[in-house]
């Protein structure tokens, strides 16, 4: 008999399988089971697939998986999805449509670990948590798209998981919905601290929640990078539609005597101009390199309110007679620039150069 | 009591007696059949349709023909059930019964095939995410989304049994008490020219199949609108 693995805080195997002519063959990965993992590819490179397969949902699936050490996948033999603790949210939530969204509610707390004994205590728990208290007793065919989702994320942690998986949960909301989903799935992983795996094609989700993103194609795991450092290769595939996007961490300020909003990050600093409802508890700044321009001598006379001090560390020739620069800021963040080859040239960039980036547009995520 | 005679009373309770124990032992026998059929992806699952089928256009003499070569004394079921000291089939409630589980079993079958074909697989997934077995799931969450067909399968089992003729009229002769059922009776009155019990019994069965049918529609409608479920 093998010897037993060690725990190890990880999702971790090499799944294979076949479905009429598409095949998900992972190579061999391994997960920290901590923070929001985010598997980002185009439709049909197998994210689903592979998020169905670790569920244990698709019995021609073959391969290894251990979760935290405990086996979940060992050739043919597959520990059964109802074991495996997880909580799933499907894209079109998959709400039982003959109970209304208590039984909904019910039908997972009842079956958690601790069953019975103070199911309505939780489900009001976590119905107030994700909003959904006012719907208990709506009928399912009554629910809007994200109320819908709201109820399924609900029903998900109802199940007590120790890991969420949730499938484009909302790719087919509107754009507000999106966003008020998008705040609740963030808050809740942050609370409780579940490890989550989130599906999606759209480099904004994962700009927005991703601590890690596992990029797939064509049905394999191609790499697995921090946010960061997805973000701080030109080539990465979450540039593919938009171009290079920076994301800076930090917090938001209360707003100066001029109405200007400071998101502080160490010695960074920006001023934005902000909308009046924008959320405050925003951690997360996007700003697309073609919207950032390189000066070598600090420019006057100019309405754009952030420039800021960088260094160069790289530049990559870009889409067409275009140039991608990469600075580092003062507090240690990246920023992308996105300019001509021919204005690189003229100013005679240089890795390694002090030279000023002029931002003259951001996004936050809320 | 006054209205019918007492032979005609006895027919009426063989009757429901008959269609109520079909419809009860064809549900336990078709639901698993039905969720086979639906989501196996076995090579045998045609010929099983086809053979599940059969009584949907066979003339029913043909059923109830090899049914009395099979159940009756020399057959292979009634011939075994004689060494073993029992009765064989043959001219009894308990071979009719069998005649009519067979006969009717389409008509459990389809029903409860679709609607278990039609199921939402991802519904399915999710209840097994939240930890419910294979059991859990068919008792809590197929046969609850089923409800309108079940309700279905019920109503034409049993409607479709009272109305059976050839089958018992093959199989079990009309022995009072036994196998003369209602239709059975109506039949053996027209021979003998007594069209008064014939056009009460006629009118009985043509009233109750109405209203049977009525109520299922109505209920139906209720069970199957989506804007309320329980």
């Amino acid at each position: 008999m093998p010897a037993p693995t060690p725990p190890s805080g990880a999702i971790e195997g090499h799944l294979r399988l076949t479905q009429g002519s598409f095949r998900l063959d992972t190579g061999s990965f391994s997960l920290p089971t901590q923070g929001i993992s985010v598997l980002f590819g185009r439709s049909g490179c197998g994210k689903s697939t592979l998020l169905r397969a670790i569920a244990g949902l698709i019995p021609a699936t073959r391969g290894t998986l251990r979760f935290q050490g405990q086996r979940w996948q060992d050739g043919a033999w597959a520990l059964p999805t109802p074991a495996r603790d997880i909580g799933f949210v499907f894209q079109n939530a998959a709400l039982f449509a003959h109970l209304n969204v208590r039984g909904n509610l019910l039908f997972a707390a009842r079956r958690a670990p601790g069953g019975d004994q103070n199911a309505s205590e939780l489900i009001a728990t976590i119905a107030d948590r994700t909003g959904v208290s006012d719907l208990l007793d709506h009928a399912i065919s009554s629910l809007s798209g994200g109320q819908r989702q709201r109820v399924a994320l609900a029903r998900a942690l109802l199940a007590r998981p120790r890991l969420l998986c949730l499938d484009e949960p909302v790719s087919a909301l509107d754009w507000h919905a999106r966003s008020e989903l998008l705040t609740l799935i963030e808050g809740v992983a942050r609370d409780t601290a579940l490890p989550v795996l989130y599906i999606t094609h759209a480099p904004q989700e994962v700009e927005r929640l991703a601590d890690r993103v596992v990029f797939m194609a064509h049905g394999r795991i191609e790499c697995i990078e921090p946010l960061q450092q997805a973000l701080s290769r030109p080539d990465s595939p979450l540039f593919d539609d938009e171009g290079p996007v920076s994301v800076l961490q930090g917090a938001l300020q209360a707003s100066d005597a001029n109405g200007l909003s400071h998101f502080v990050h160490g010695v960074l600093q920006l001023r934005l101009s902000l909308p009046p409802d924008s959320a405050a508890s925003a951690t997360r700044l996007r700003v697309r390199a073609r919207d950032v321009s390189i000066a070598t001598q600090e420019p006057q006379g100019l309405s754009i309110l952030n420039r800021l001090p960088v260094t160069l560390t790289a530049l990559h020739p870009g889409d067409g007679a275009r140039v991608v620069a990469v600075c580092q800021l003062a507090d240690g963040q990246t920023l992308l620039a996105e300019i001509t080859a021919y204005s690189c040239q003229t100013l005679g960039l240089q890795p390694g150069q002090n030279v000023w980036a002029l931002v003259k547009s951001v996004a936050l995520m809320d | 009591m006054t209205l019918l005679s007492a032979g005609e009373w006895q027919a009426i309770g063989l009757t429901a007696q008959l269609a109520g124990l079909t419809t009860l032992i064809l549900l336990l026998l078709a639901a698993p059949l039905a969720w086979w059929l639906a989501r196996s992806a076995s090579r045998w699952r045609n010929a099983v349709a086809a053979l599940v089928a059969l009584p949907l256009v066979l003339p029913p003499t043909v059923i109830g023909f090899y049914l009395l070569i099979l159940l009756g004394p020399r057959g292979a079921v009634g011939g075994t059930l004689q060494a073993l000291g029992l009765p064989h089939l043959a001219f009894s409630f308990w071979g009719i019964l069998v005649g009519s589980i067979i006969y009717s079993l389409p008509f459990a079958v389809q029903p409860l095939r679709e609607a278990f074909a039609a199921l939402d697989q991802q519904q399915l997934d999710a209840a097994a995410t939240l930890r419910a077995g294979a059991l859990d799931r068919f008792f809590h969450l197929v046969l609850p989304s089923s409800r309108g067909a079940i309700l279905t399968a019920v109503v034409i089992t049993f409607a479709h049994t009272v109305g059976e003729f050839g089958v018992v009229a093959m199989l079990g002769g009309s022995i009072a008490g036994e196998t003369r059922v209602v239709s059975m009776a109506i039949y053996d009155y027209t021979q003998a020219l007594e069209y008064g019990a014939a056009h009460r019994l006629s009118a009985i069965l043509l009233g109750f199949s109405f209203f049977t049918l009525l109520t299922f529609y109505a209920i139906n409608q209720r069970v199957l609108n989506p804007l309320h479920p329980r």
